[in-house]
This record gives C-alpha cells, structure tokens and sequence, in this order.
C-alpha cells in the first residue's frame, strides 16, 4: 500500500483519519457560515438602501435573508451529524484501510457541504440584491425573482444530500 | 476583473446604489411631461411639480413665480441628493462622485472670468453659478488679469489645477481665449476621468468609457460647429479634441478640415452609431442636432442602469437628473413666453 519509492503516497497515508475528520467537520460549518455571511451582507445592504424610498418592500424581501440563513443551518445540521460519525478505533486499526476510508469520507463529505454551500449563499445573495432592487421598482417583479432564487438554494441542498450519503460510508473497523 | 465585482461591490457601495435606483424612480415620466407642456401659467407648472417629488421644494415659493426660481429649486433637490450621497460615499465611490462635477466647475471659473471680462458685479455672478460645482475660492477669480495669474491666485488649489498645464499662458483673457480655455480644461478633465474609470475596471470602467466616448465624440461635433468661420485655425481646432473616443483619430482629421455643416455630417456618417444621429436630421439644419444628440445621450444613460454593481449609474442619474432641468426650463420658458407651439421642440422625454 505505502510505496518505498513515492514519498508523498507514504506521508499522506500516515496522516491519522482523525485529522482529516477534524478537518471536514471544521470546513463543513466554517465555510457554509462564510456563504450564508455573505449572501446576507450583498442582500442586506441593498434592500436596506432601496427600503428608503419603498418601504413596502421590506417584510417580503426578508425571505431572501432567510434563504441565505437556511444555508448556514445545512452547514450547522451537517456538522453535528458528521460529529456523531466519529469512532475511537485502537491504536492498531488507527492506519487500516477501513480507518482511513472512514476519515476521508467525513472529510469530503464536510468539503462538499461547505462549498456547496458557499456558492449556494452567495448566489442568493446576488439575486436577493437584485430582487429588492427590482420590486422596489415595480412590485410585480418579486414573485418571479423569488422563483429564481428557490432555484439557487436548491443547490445548497444537493450538497447536503450528497454531504450525508457519503458520510453514511464512514464505517470504522470494529474493535478487533 | 468583469463579472466578479458583484462579490464585493455591496460592501461599500450597495446601500448607495440602491439609493440611486430608488432616487430615479423619482424622475419625472412621459405622463408628467405631458401635463407639465397643457399647463397654461406657471402657477399650474408650480402646482404640477408639487404633485411630483419636487413638492418640498416648490411649495412655499410665493406667487409671482420666475422660470429662474423653478430651476434654482429643482437644481437643489438635485444638489441635496448628490450631497447626500457624497457625505456617504467611500473611496473609490467619492472621488468618482467629485469628478462628475469637475465639469460644472469649469462651466463656472469660465463664467465667472467671462462676466468680470464684460464689468458684471461678482455677487450676480456667483448667483448664476451652478451649485455643483462650487469651490471655496470661487469669488477671487474676479481678480485675476490673465491666465497665469488665473492658476496662481485662485486654481492652483482646486481639483482643476492638472488641467491647466496645457494651456497657461500669459496671454490677456479675451473672450476667443477664455472659449479655447473652457474647450482645453474641459479636454483634460475628460481624458483624466477616463483614465480614472479605466483604473476601476470592471464594469464601471466598461460603460463609463462609453459614456465618456460618446460625449468626447459629442463635444467634437460642437466644437467643429461652432468654430466654422471663426478665426480658429484647423490646429488649435484638432488639440481641443480628447484622445479617446469612436472618433479618434481619423475622425478628428476629418472634422478639423471642415468647412459647413455638411461636411461635419459627410465626416460623421461613416460611425454607424452617429449615422442614426443625423440620419434624423434634414440638410443643413443644425438645431435640431442638439436635441439629437440629447435623445441619444438619454438612451444611453437609460441602458447604464440595467446592469447593477457598477458605479456608472450614479453618473448616469445625476445627468438624468440635469436633463430633466433642461427640459422644466424649456417648458417654463415656453409658457411664460406664450410659445406653446414651440415645447415639444426640445423636450427629451426620459421615460
């Protein structure tokens, strides 16, 4: 399995599991609250401003906050679940194949939520600012931007789901 | 980098874009224009633009009304919005906003130093200077004698000082030279806000660039026009024209050799953009260019705001907005002359 000859192959498999657990689980929540930030800050500031002079439009245009929020709360409930995927294996088992396989998966399974939700927050951000902006104009326009926008938060989803049956991989070997 | 800015954009300036988008959907429409050009006095002018966002500020004027006390009042909602926007406005959003009114800075030391060159009294002409671009030191530039004193005494401390370098002479101002100097000023604030907007990049750099070109392009023509049969040599013609521009520069070789208007139009028709311009313009006229042009500068300025992240819109709101103040001036102007026949011959609707 662990090469003489390449060196990287051995470094990278003598990382313990754990680490890598450690670190999907740290990226699946960091950067989802990264997204959802940011999604909210380009929403925000500019309902804010065009609620000056419609203020019509505030209490509907907090759904596009509430999108981009739904997107730090999959980071959230990703998170906790991977959390509980975590098993003490012994010291022996510590490098098996099965151990690693296990810490690879929670890791990009927290890789694939965290990301896929980055983008899923900003992309509703982006046309979160565009809806206040337009229905402050023209209040027609609001339903037919929200659908666009149900549309980019579905993207968060996929990566929840696919998040999650990757994580039910992650089986560590039984205590020998 | 294009595209990538409506990451980051509406961390400084998405609450004033948003302001800007709310404040032109405060322009004046079709529908009011309409009503505004039936009015019979300018009382029913008064009591229309009431109605509209321009109440507070017309409200309380009393009676006798003069078409210059509508203008004052509607150029300062105009001021007070830009002023609003500008004590909030971050780098690099403020300097941008401060250049929009280097132009109206110029139109005024130009005003100034032409009204002292005619013996007016300073005081009436500072009344009659555009409040956008007033600067502390602007009653001095009554006493200045030529150019050189011009830069010394008064400019050296203005926003306008890199533009003088190319034309500080020690000539006496007269009214040939202070046109030459507006023209030359005007030249080098265009190529700097350019140069600026390239900086940007993005897509503010793309649509100002293209508004900057067309009204380089712009002044050309007029500046073409208005010197057929003047005593303005075909050089001193070609340096007032900017470096830049769809024009530029076998354009301008053409239009410095023109004689009549004809020929401006021969040179013009080969820019598919300006043929549509005077394609709607008979032989020989050139009234009706002005207006052209107008439409066409609207058009533009109109299509800045379907795009969103950029800083285009607020140059292109505030020219909405100066438009707008053209046309109340037309018609005020129209009604209180009994001219009413003649409204519609210069009115740009804008939407």
């Amino acid at each position: 399995m662990s090469s003489d000859s390449s060196s990287w192959a051995r470094a990278l498999v003598h990382i313990s599991p754990y680490t890598f657990s450690a670190i999907g689980i740290a990226v699946s929540i960091g950067v989802s609250v990264l997204g959802a930030a940011w999604g909210i800050f380009i929403t925000g500031s500019s309902l804010i401003g065009a609620a000056i002079k419609a203020p019509r439009i505030t209490s509907k245009n907090l759904i596009s906050v509430i999108f981009c929020e739904a997107v730090a709360i999959y980071g959230v409930i990703v998170a906790i679940i991977l959390q509980t995927k975590l098993e003490s294996v012994p010291t022996s088992q510590m490098y098996a194949p099965e151990s690693l396989r296990a810490g690879y998966a929670i890791f990009a399974s927290g890789l694939i939520v965290g990301f896929a939700n980055l983008v899923c927050g900003v992309c509703v951000g982006i046309i979160g600012s565009s809806c206040a902006l337009s229905d402050a104009q023209n209040s027609s326009l609001f339903v037919k931007i929200l659908v666009i926008e149900i549309f980019g938060s579905a993207l968060g989803l996929f990566g929840v789901i696919v998040g999650i049956i990757m994580s039910s991989q992650a089986t560590w070997p039984a205590k020998a | 980098m294009y595209g990538w800015e409506m990451l980051s954009f509406n961390i400084h300036d998405g609450f004033l874009e948003a302001i800007v988008r709310g404040n032109r959907s405060g322009l004046l429409t079709a529908a009011d224009y309409n009503n505004l050009c039936q009015c019979e006095t300018l009382d029913d002018i008064k009591m229309h633009l009431t109605a509209t966002e321009y109440g507070p500020y017309l409200q309380n004027e009393p009676s006798p009304l003069h078409t210059t006390t509508i203008v004052e009042k509607c150029t300062l909602k105009l001021v007070d919005e830009y002023k609003h926007m500008l004590c909030q406005a971050t780098e690099p959003l403020s300097t941008f906003l401060q250049y929009i009114t280097y132009g109206h800075m110029i139109d005024n030391v130009v005003l100034i130093v032409t009204g002292t060159l005619h013996e007016r009294d300073v005081n009436e002409l500072l009344e009659k200077c555009h409040p956008l671009g007033m600067f502390d030191s602007i009653a001095s530039l009554a006493v200045a004698q030529n150019m050189r004193e011009l830069y010394r005494l008064v400019l050296v401390d203005t926003p306008l000082a890199p533009y003088f370098s190319e034309c500080i002479t020690s000539e006496d101002l007269d009214d040939m030279n202070i046109e030459i100097m507006r023209n030359t000023l005007y030249k080098a604030y265009l190529e700097d806000f350019y140069k600026f907007c390239q900086k940007l990049g993005g897509a503010t750099a793309e649509i100002m660039c293209d508004l900057l070109s067309f009204e380089a392009d712009r002044r050309a023509v007029n500046i073409t026009i208005n010197s057929i049969g003047t005593e303005l040599t075909r050089d001193d013609r070609r340096k007032l024209y900017s470096n830049f521009g769809l024009l530029y520069p076998y354009g301008h070789e053409e239009l410095a050799v023109c004689e009549d208007v004809d020929q401006v139009r021969g040179a013009m028709e080969k820019y598919p953009p300006y043929q549509y311009i005077f394609s709607r313009i008979s032989y020989g006229e050139s009234q009706m260019l002005d207006k052209a042009f107008y439409e066409e500068e609207v058009k533009r300025l109109c299509l800045s705001f379907e795009q969103q992240f950029h800083y285009a819109v607020f140059f292109a709101y505030i020219r909405l907005r100066e438009q707008e103040i053209r046309n109340l001036m037309w018609i005020s102007e129209c009604v209180a002359q009994n001219q009413k026949s003649r409204v519609h011959d210069s009115v740009v609707f804008i939407f």
